[in-house]
Formats: structure tokens, C-alpha cells, sequence
């Protein structure tokens, strides 16, 4: 052991931080789920009381259904999208540099800033997607009122975002494979449609795997977006917009542990929506994996 | 994979010249999608600076004015006047660059001890770091916000730099790199020639991946830069405002300047874009490596 010191200082700068700043934050919080707590005061374990809450607290399912919609609403025309755009972009020659950094460039954006310009383009009584239908004779749409428009917004913009990062990494994949399979599927009569549906889909299925698993644990944790979208502050409650169409569960979260100071509900939120995800995961997993043996 | 099952047709039993080609009709050239997705990729900068450079009453017409104005400055002046935009850049400018330096510190010894040495407990370490990549970080919000009050970090700095040098990925990606990219054979002439292991990593390993480096920079930057959740949550100190609480804060009330907001939006964007623009092949190329090869 001893002879290791040196490797152990080398990894030991990481693991310190790594222990302190995350691993026991982590489970201090579920030791917190079971107290109550409002950051000031003495705690008090109340057992699963939190959960049993929780579990019969409209507002937490609202901000599931709410956070489950908008996640659907982003992935599917996100990774749909990517997938289309990486394999035209793979058939080209020219200008695949400038396509690819013009592409991936709204992801370097900070999402403060995209809520703020969504809200402003899509705003009810003066945005721009208004005015541009007024010009075709067609009433303004209520887009950050009503509770589906909002989440469509929310949605849309998300797709903006997250398109072009998993375009580059199934362009990745593409570039991979190799010609030869194309050129034998060509061989046998294979064309263009079913060469991507029977070849490039099933090489790809792994890459596939990875942007979903990632696209769930992102997409998952939308809270910034409603959270400027609706400049949602300690002065204004109004949070996740009209009707709370736009409260995604860390948003709820958020509300519930700093504007509220309920640390222990806002821990129980926090673990309840993190085995949410895991299940969404394995979910997704299992129906990505299953595709393979078909 | 190609099933003979259907039949072919009878036309391309003959050797056709033009089979080599990839089929697709006439005139719809792939360019015409990607060129038509450019112009949504690019739209809202383009739109944010029409924006920036108009009066909110221009935009607010109907029909709306839709070319750049000439009310740039003053926008900007009303950003300065409303918010305390260049220190709150100032906080952003330190809080990235010193998480970035660390970061890459931290990250790359012990993706170089992780990568080429064997010592016990090796393989149990790396594997509970993959499984706390998966964590949501938000897991540790709350007691990381309750750490910062117990130590009297709230409000303060460092606060924001330290939680961030936790950062697995950039283990997990050098790591991988090192393993690659840094013969065994260089490290051994380099014991040979007396070289420890400080020596090895910073004269042999460190050199030989700088682009994975400048991946890891550019991302750890931008990461630090535009993060909102933490900072909003930490920085209660009015004066240690991060550009993008800022920003946000900007957009809150009831009648919104949007010239002068988007103002506020384009100059806290325009310095990451422009860095982007400049790394932007470096950091695309490492990107797909660490995604392709970590799938």
C-alpha cells in the first residue's frame, strides 16, 4: 500500500472534494427526507410522514404530469430531429464544418438566455410569432397561458437547445461505419429507406441507447426554463406560470426547500423524483435493448 | 443484415453507371434541410440583436419592425442602469476561470493515475464514480446549500468553485484518453531515464493531451458560465451576482423593456459565442470522441 502514495495524493485532491461536496450531501439529504426542518430550528425525525404527504399532494403529481409531458415534448422531436439532420449532414461533402458548429451553437447558449428570448418571440399580447400570424389574419395564440401551449413552448425550446449536440454524436456514429456494409446492402437491392431502417438504425442502436439515457436524466431536470420563462422569484409565487402548468417537479422542489423552507419535504421531493428517473431509464433501456433482438 | 427475400427489380440486373451514386430525387439536395435548419439554429441571435438594436415600442408595432436599429447603445446604457452588469461579469469571469484551472488540475492527475497505474482499490474507486456520474446533482442541492450556511459560505464565492471541481465526467473522459493516447512505452523510457511520477505526468502525459484538455476547458467554462441553479441559490449576497442571475433578474417585472433586456441577453452571450466560434472545431471533434467511445 504504501509503495501506492503517490497515486493515492494523485486522486486523493478529487476524492476529498468529491466526499464533501457531493457523496455525504447526497445521503445527508435522504437522512433529511425523514426529519422536519425548516433550516433554522431544531430537526424532528417524523418517519415516512414526508412521503405520505407527498404521495397525496396534488401539486407534487401536477409537477410529475407536468415534468413527464415536457419531457416528451423535447426528446422525441429532439432525438427525431438529430437523427434526420446527422444523416443528411452525413451525406454531404461540402460545408459539413460550418453545418456542424451553425448546428451545435445553440447549445453553448446559456438557457437563461433562450427562456428569456422564447418568452419575449412568444409572448401572448407583442411576440413575434404573434405578430407574424396577425399578418395572415389569424388571432393571437395564447402561448404562455394556456397550460398546453406552455409546456409546447417549454418544449420547443428544449428541442432548439439539445438538437444539435445529439446530432454531433450520431453523426459520430455514423462516421464509424464502414462503407463496405453500404456498398453490399446497394449489392442487393437495398434502398435508401430500408438501407437506414435494416443497417444504419440497428449499427447505431448503442449510440441510440447513450443520447436517450442522457436526453431522460436532462430533460428530466427542466427548471430553469419555466423558472425564467415565468420569472418566478421569492416576490412573485406565480411559479411555473398560469394555472402552474409549467411547474416541473424541481421547480416544486425549489419552491418547496427555499422559498418555503421546508428542507425535509423538499428532500423527499428531490429522492421520490430521482427514483422516478431511474425507473424512466431502465424503462427506455429496456425498450431500446429489446428492439436489438428483433 | 440484407434479406434476398424481395425481389429485385428487373431493371438494375443490368450494370447501370450511375449505381454507385446514392439515390435521391432530383432537386431536393440535402444542403436545401440543412441550410433550412441553419436558419432556426441561427435565428434567435439574429433576432435577439434586432431586438437589442430596436426601441421595444418598434418591436411592439404591428407589424413589428424586423431589421437592426439604431438603439444599441442607449439599450446597453439601460442594462447598466438597471443592473450591476460588469460586476456581476467580473464574479463570472473569476468563478470560471478559477473552476476551469482547478478542474483541469484535479481531473487530469487523477485521470493519469487512474489510466496507467495499478494500486489496490483502483477498480472499486473508478467504479463508484461512474455511478455517482448518474446522480442527478440535484440530489445534493439542499445539503450542499445547508453545508455552505453551517461553514458561512453562503453568499460568498468559493461557494460556486468548489462543489464544481467535483466533477467525474472530466475523469472519466481524460482517463479514457490517457489510456489511448499516451504510449506505455514514452512513460517507461521516461522511469528509465529517472523520471517520477510527477515528472511523467507533467512532461510526458500532459503534452501529449492537450486537445483533450482544451475539450475539457472549453466545456468546464461554458459549464461554469452559464450555470443558474446554484447560483441563484447560493449567492444571497446581492454583490456576488453571477451574469446569468443577473440576467435573469433583468426579465422580472411587469413592464419588460424587451430592447433593453435582450441588450442584457446579447452582451452576456456574445463573449461565449465568439469563444465558441474560435474553438468551436477543437471542441466539437472532442466532444464525439468521448461521447463514441463512452457509449
Amino acid at each position: 500500500m504504501l509503495s501506492y502514495w503517490r497515486q493515492y495524493l494523485a486522486i486523493s485532491p478529487f476524492y476529498l472534494i468529491f466526499l464533501g461536496f457531493s457523496f455525504v450531501p447526497v445521503f445527508y439529504s435522504l437522512y433529511l427526507a425523514f426529519q422536519r426542518y425548516d433550516g433554522l430550528g431544531t430537526k424532528e425525525f417524523v418517519g415516512l410522514q414526508q412521503f405520505e404527504f407527498l404521495w397525496s399532494d396534488p401539486v407534487f403529481w401536477l409537477s410529475i404530469r407536468n415534468t413527464l409531458i415536457i419531457w416528451v415534448l423535447s426528446t422525441v422531436p429532439t432525438l427525431f430531429g438529430a437523427l434526420v439532420l446527422a444523416t443528411l449532414l452525413h451525406s454531404v461533402r461540402r460545408f459539413k464544418g460550418f453545418y456542424r458548429i451553425a448546428l451545435y451553437v445553440p447549445n453553448v447558449t446559456s438557457i437563461v438566455a433562450v427562456a428569456i428570448f422564447f418568452g419575449a418571440v412568444f409572448s401572448n399580447d407583442f411576440g413575434l410569432v404573434n405578430a407574424i400570424l396577425g399578418t395572415v389574419g389569424i388571432s393571437p395564440v395564447p402561448w404562455l397561458s394556456n397550460p398546453w401551449l406552455i409546456k409546447v413552448v417549454i418544449g420547443l425550446l428544449m428541442t432548439w437547445m439539445w438538437t444539435g449536440y445529439n446530432m454531433i454524436i450520431y453523426l459520430a456514429g455514423l462516421q464509424a461505419i464502414p462503407q463496405s456494409v453500404y456498398e453490399a446492402a446497394r449489392m442487393d437491392g437495398a434502398g435508401p429507406i430500408r438501407t437506414f431502417f435494416q443497417i444504419t438504425i440497428p449499427i447505431m442502436r448503442p449510440i441510440i441507447l447513450f443520447t436517450v439515457v442522457i436526453s431522460t436524466i436532462n430533460g428530466l431536470q427542466s427548471f430553469s426554463e419555466p423558472q425564467v420563462l415565468f420569472a418566478s422569484n421569492a416576490a412573485n409565487q406565480n411559479l411555473g406560470g398560469p394555472g402552474q402548468a409549467g411547474l416541473t417537479t424541481l421547480l416544486y422542489f425549489y419552491q418547496s426547500a427555499f422559498l418555503d423552507n421546508d428542507y425535509g419535504y423538499g428532500a423527499a421531493i428531490v429522492w421520490a423524483f430521482f427514483v422516478l428517473i431511474i425507473v424512466l431509464v431502465v424503462i427506455n433501456w429496456r425498450i431500446v435493448q429489446r428492439g436489438r433482438k428483433a | 443484415m440484407t434479406t434476398a427475400t424481395t425481389p429485385r427489380p428487373a431493371t438494375a440486373a443490368k450494370p447501370n453507371p450511375g449505381a454507385g451514386r446514392p439515390r435521391r430525387p432530383k432537386g431536393l439536395s440535402p444542403h436545401l434541410f440543412l441550410i433550412l435548419a441553419v436558419v432556426i439554429s441561427i435565428f434567435p441571435f439574429v433576432w435577439t440583436i434586432v431586438m437589442a438594436t430596436n426601441t421595444t415600442r418598434d418591436i411592439y408595432k404591428s407589424p413589428p419592425k424586423l431589421t437592426f436599429g439604431s438603439h444599441l447603445l442607449e439599450n446597453i446604457r439601460g442594462v447598466l442602469d438597471t443592473v450591476d452588469f460588469f460586476g456581476s461579469m467580473l464574479n463570472t469571469i473569476v468563478i470560471a476561470s478559477v473552476t476551469t484551472v482547478l478542474v483541469l488540475l484535479v481531473d487530469s492527475l487523477a485521470a493519469f493515475a487512474f489510466a496507467k497505474f495499478d494500486f489496490p482499490g483502483r477498480k472499486i474507486l473508478f467504479g463508484t464514480l461512474l455511478v455517482f456520474m448518474m446522480l442527478p446533482l440535484q440530489l445534493a442541492v439542499l445539503p450542499q446549500f445547508i453545508l455552505m450556511s453551517e461553514i458561512g459560505w453562503v453568499g460568498m464565492l468559493k461557494a460556486l468553485v468548489w462543489p464544481a471541481l467535483s466533477n467525474a465526467f472530466g475523469i472519466f473522459w481524460l482517463r479514457q484518453y490517457i489510456e489511448n493516447g499516451v504510449p506505455d512505452e514514452l512513460l517507461d523510457a521516461a522511469r528509465i531515464d529517472g523520471a517520477g511520477f510527477l515528472r511523467q505526468y507533467w512532461n510526458v502525459a500532459l503534452p501529449m493531451i492537450r486537445p483533450a484538455m482544451s475539450f475539457l476547458a472549453i466545456y468546464a467554462f461554458v459549464g461554469a458560465w452559464n450555470d443558474y441553479v446554484w447560483p441563484l441559490i447560493v449567492l444571497t449576497n446581492p454583490e456576488h451576482v453571477t451574469l446569468q442571475v443577473e440576467l435573469a433578474q433583468l426579465n422580472v417585472g411587469h413592464n419588460t423593456d424587451y430592447s433593453m433586456v435582450m441588450a442584457g441577453v446579447l452582451m452576456a452571450s456574445l463573449p461565449l459565442v465568439i469563444v465558441f466560434a474560435v474553438f468551436a472545431r477543437g471542441f466539437i471533434a472532442g466532444a464525439t470522441e468521448g461521447a463514441v467511445q463512452g457509449s
